[in-house]
């Protein structure tokens, strides 16, 4: 077994710099890398550029990083829920590169197989595609679009062992696994650490070989952006 | 009289049929689902990662880990599955999602969509809208007929930056149920108690009408 544990999310982080390319993994709130975050955000390195689906709310998620100014260009498919996001947006601070959700999965999962790039009928006709290199298949056209390089990918599971094996909870899944293994380094932080042999191997949603350190996370807040209920 | 947007969802689920995977939209699309008749089997797709969606949780019972598109808390009904981004845009590309509903802010006659930006006004991005319209063969538009100022949202050409071209195949709105053809908007359903001339009136966009146009039944 090779073993990817680290002590803390201090050795976890170790080696991030300003002006590196994170991958960070959640849809929305649900499945972010909440100590992952909060340590950047001491860490206080700047010049970042993020690639995550969504970019947090004012005051949870990436809205942290944001609010702190820590990010330069944040490439996401959705970024609604965020006053600080649109206004830095807006006033030209904040570098946005807005890129449909399939072909972002897709860009990090090209990036964890080793495909340089790949082809999406997404975005083809509209200015998503401007620039980019274009071709027919079957009758349809399609747009060539790159897999992603990055320095660290942040992910958050729901259980994890020693060997960096991962399980992933409910819709906190989404884009969590595709980005491990997606960039030079891949830090998983997990609710639940535990020793090799007690995970099934056949319930194992990415394999350890993605991961490159492991830790437990402390004090996970699972904030609910919208809290919707029927009454009984 | 127009259909108010509980109407209009009422008039999509009659487009549901057995056997159905579906993907909603936000806002009037999702009502859909409280639309869709009991006596047939249909799974609701939710692009971050689920396929068997049921409603909301019970008070208490909400859970962070299990949400939908629209970020509200969700439950999963039995012989559902969740599954990454990826795969889950793998079902939508690979046409395996046979109806997809969604919100527009313009349609024009030839079936493009705008629905993701305003510029210089409302840029939230487009999220799964692009790989939905771009993949999709069965797509509906659920859209009031004309915008706050009273201007028409089905056109000749989509004044906004465009989410898909010549995508759309249904549209439905408070007035009427439109087929978009290469002859443009075919008018084949009204409102119940809305005349001809009333949709023709809020259609900026050709709009074909061949014979007798029925009422809707809902």
């Amino acid at each position: 077994m090779i073993k990817k544990t680290v002590k803390n999310v201090q050795e976890a982080l170790e080696g991030v710099k300003d002006g590196m390319t994170m991958m960070l993994g959640g849809f929305g709130l649900s499945g972010i890398p909440e100590n992952s975050i909060s340590e950047l955000v001491k860490l206080n390195i700047k010049d970042l550029t993020c690639i995550s689906n969504n970019a947090g709310v004012d005051d949870f998620g990436l809205g942290l990083l944001l609010h702190k100014k820590q990010i330069k260009k944040m490439i996401s498919s959705y970024v609604g829920e965020n006053a600080e996001f649109e206004r830095q947006m807006l006033s030209g601070e904040l570098d946005v590169e807005l890129t449909p959700q399939g072909t972002l999965a897709a860009k990090c999962q090209a990036a964890q197989q080793g495909f340089p790039a790949i082809y999406t009928p997404a975005g083809f006709g509209t200015e998503v595609a401007e620039g980019k290199e274009t071709r027919e298949f079957d009758g349809k056209m399609h747009v060539l679009e790159y897999a992603y390089k990055a320095d660290f990918a942040f992910v958050k599971a729901w259980k994890g062992d020693e060997a960096g094996n991962l399980i992933f909870k409910g819709t906190a899944r989404n884009f969590n696994p595709l980005m491990c293994g997606a960039a030079t380094i891949t830090v998983a932080e997990v609710e639940e650490l535990v020793k090799p042999g007690e995970l099934d191997p056949n319930q194992i949603h990415i394999p350890g070989i993605f991961v490159q350190r492991i830790f437990e996370g402390k004090n996970y807040e699972k904030r609910i952006e919208q809290r919707t209920v029927r009454s009984k | 009289m127009a259909l108010d947007k509980n109407g209009i969802a009422k008039r999509i689920a009659q487009e549901v049929q057995d056997g159905y995977y579906v993907n909603l939209g936000i806002g009037i699309p999702t009502l859909v689902a409280n639309f869709v008749r009991n006596d047939i089997n249909v799974e609701f797709q939710s692009e971050n990662g689920i396929l068997g969606m049921g409603p909301f949780p019970f008070d208490g019972e909400e859970d962070a880990d299990l949400i939908n598109a629209g970020k509200q808390t969700i439950t999963a009904l039995p012989g559902a599955s969740f599954f990454d981004s990826a795969m889950s845009f793998g079902m939508i590309r690979g046409k395996h999602v046979d109806l997809t509903i969604l919100g527009a802010m313009e349609v024009s006659e030839n079936g493009d969509i705008a629905n993701w930006k305003i510029p210089g006004k409302m840029v939230k991005g487009m999220g799964g809208a692009m790989d939905l319209v771009a993949s999709a063969e069965n797509i509906i538009v659920a859209m009031m007929h004309t915008n706050r100022a009273g201007e028409s949202k089905l056109l000749k050409r989509c004044s906004l930056p465009l989410t898909g071209v010549g995508c759309v195949t249904k549209i439905v709105t408070e007035l009427a149920v439109i087929e978009v053809t290469d002859k443009g908007f075919k008018l084949i359903e009204r409102a119940p108690g809305v005349s001809v001339d009333d949709i023709r009136k809020a259609t900026e966009g050709t709009l074909v009408v061949e014979g007798d146009i029925p009422e809707m039944i809902l």
